[in-house]
């Protein structure tokens, strides 16, 4: 099992999710994030000039997947949140120890 | 006589202008952090409540009451004494005292309010308090005295001020200067960490209340309805409007036309509209709000420059706009629109600028020299700022225990 997490731009997340739903992967997770990579900040207008905000939003969304799947999912996530332009995100893939699901208590690949 | 129109129109502009405070409340509060909302309407509408009480029990005394040198009304008016349903034989002379003494009751409450924009974020609720009541004392009755008060000494060299440009704009805006200078910026400011805004349609409703109000504010500093009431209030919106599209304008010039912009355009067009709003023709209302924004917009990016953190730009705002209007009544003023006014430069008369001139120096020089003394005091007893580990966790919660918007759990 692996958790893949991708950090994407916020208005890329209904493409992605019907992506994902696409090629059955249907559990995920969606938080609003800020953050920055290379791309950094951008200035806001303030009454008169204008600050600068570090952080931007992004969207973040975590699914756990059997080892099988992982191509798939990147493929399905890379496909549509890239825009080509600095600031599409990251996906990174860390491997999972176990899952319990918690209406049954099966564990592992089953709970997932 | 009490005319009953006069009385209805001030008891509504009494209400219209009650009103502004929570409007600032509003204005400042979408304008700090999310950490420090509440912080800063509390100051607003902790205001309403205790100005309110001040008020009846001797600020309109010392304010209205009868004149000592020049300088201060005598206490023979405290806690409303000889002040009931009929008219007084001064202020306005056609409705009950009672209606006239809560519409200026109002006006003391916002000005108050007002300068609270220059020391957001980090300054202790308890110190506050106790800096408002004496600014309260100390400067607003006196200059509000000088200028509306029967005999004050503004009043008698003939300096005008239809509706507070100076007691109420220019007042607020040195004070919030010199307190900001006292309290020294927000941490993280000098850093360049990012102040940004928490609820901009907050600002938008704050403002809006505020425009709304201030026909009460302009129109009802005529003291009766009918023609110099509505004078005023078209002059207050041509200047509101026309600083408002200038200020949007400014914005465009240099990046996107901004909400926030817009906002507080028109807020500065409102605050230099203020002095002359009675006195002047009112499409004289457009040029004022059309310089306003100017003078306003670039000294706040001045501000900005000099790392003053006079955190919400009542100077900028309120000060300088309070000042240009102040001046504007010396070049528009018109007796063919008030007759208990004077004519001003285009009418024949460059006599009223010195006047006005006069007074913008004495009520700036005399607000900025007493509220520094007033905090200078109030930091070395109670001590004006909060400690830093409450300035980092926000004044929401290490002031007032609430937070404004809460709540991980539905």
């Amino acid at each position: 099992m692996k958790k893949i997490e991708a950090i994407i731009r916020p208005e890329k997340l209904e493409p992605v999710r019907s992506a994902l739903a696409e090629v059955g992967v249907f559990g995920i997770t969606v938080t609003e994030v800020s953050g920055r990579g290379r791309q950094g900040g951008i200035s806001l207008q303030w009454r008169a000039g204008e600050y600068r905000v570090e952080f931007l939003p992004k969207i973040k969304i975590e699914a756990v997947v059997l080892d099988d799947d992982v191509g798939k999912t990147l493929n399905a996530i890379v496909r549509k949140a890239r825009t080509g332009e600095k600031g599409d995100g990251k996906i990174f893939i860390l491997p999972v120890e176990n899952a319990v699901r918690v209406r049954t208590g099966d564990e592992g690949e089953n709970a997932i | 006589m009490i005319n009953s129109g006069d009385t209805a129109w001030i008891l509504m502009s009494a209400a219209l202008v009650m009103l502004m405070t929570p409007g600032l409340a509003l204005f400042y509060g979408g304008m700090v952090r999310r950490k420090n909302v509440l912080s800063t309407i509390m100051m607003s509408f902790a205001l309403l409540a205790l100005i309110a009480i001040l008020w009846v029990l001797y600020g309109y005394s010392l304010t209205f009451g009868p004149d000592a040198g020049g300088i201060i009304g005598k206490l023979d008016w405290i806690g409303l004494r000889h002040v009931g349903q009929e008219a007084s034989s001064v202020y306005a002379t056609t409705v009950p005292q009672l209606a006239f003494m809560i519409f200026q009751a109002m006006f003391a409450v916002i000005t108050v309010a007002l300068w609270t924009g220059g020391i957001v974020e980090r300054t202790k609720f308890s110190a506050f308090l106790v800096l408002a009541i004496l600014w309260f004392t100390f400067v607003y009755c006196p200059v509000a005295h000088w200028v509306w008060g029967h005999g004050g000494w503004l009043a008698k060299l003939g300096f005008l001020d239809f509706a507070g440009g100076s007691v109420v704009h220019i007042s607020a805006g040195m004070s919030a200067l010199a307190l900001a200078l006292l309290l020294r910026p927000r941490k993280g400011y000098k850093e360049g960490e990012p102040m940004e805004p928490s609820n901009i349609p907050m600002v938008m409703i704050g403002a809006a209340l505020l425009w709304f109000g201030w026909f009460g504010f302009n129109a009802g500093s005529a003291l009766a309805s009918g023609g110099l009431a509505s004078s005023a209030f078209v002059a207050t919106n041509c200047a509101a409007a026309a600083a408002a599209i200038t200020w949007m304008i400014l914005g465009w010039i240099y990046r996107r036309p901004s909400v926030l912009g817009i906002a507080t355009g028109a807020v500065a067009g409102l605050a230099a509209v203020t002095p002359g709003a009675g006195f002047i023709p009112p499409l004289a209302g457009i040029p004022i709000g059309i310089v306003a924004a100017l003078i306003c917009y670039y000294c706040m990016v001045l501000r900005a420059k000099g790392n003053i953190d006079e955190s919400l730009d009542v100077w900028a705002v309120h000060g300088m706009g309070g000042i240009w209007g102040t001046f504007a009544v010396g070049i528009f003023a018109s007796v063919a629109v008030n007759a208990a006014g004077a004519n001003g430069v285009i009418h024949g008369n460059p006599m009223l600028l010195a006047k006005q001139l006069a007074g913008i120096a004495a009520v700036g020089a005399f607000a900025f020299v007493v509220t520094w003394i007033l905090g200078k005091l109030v930091d070395v007893t109670i001590g004006l700022r909060v400690k830093e580990e409450e300035e980092v966790v926000g004044l929401d919660i290490s002031q007032h225990g609430e937070r404004a918007y809460g709540g991980i759990s539905p």
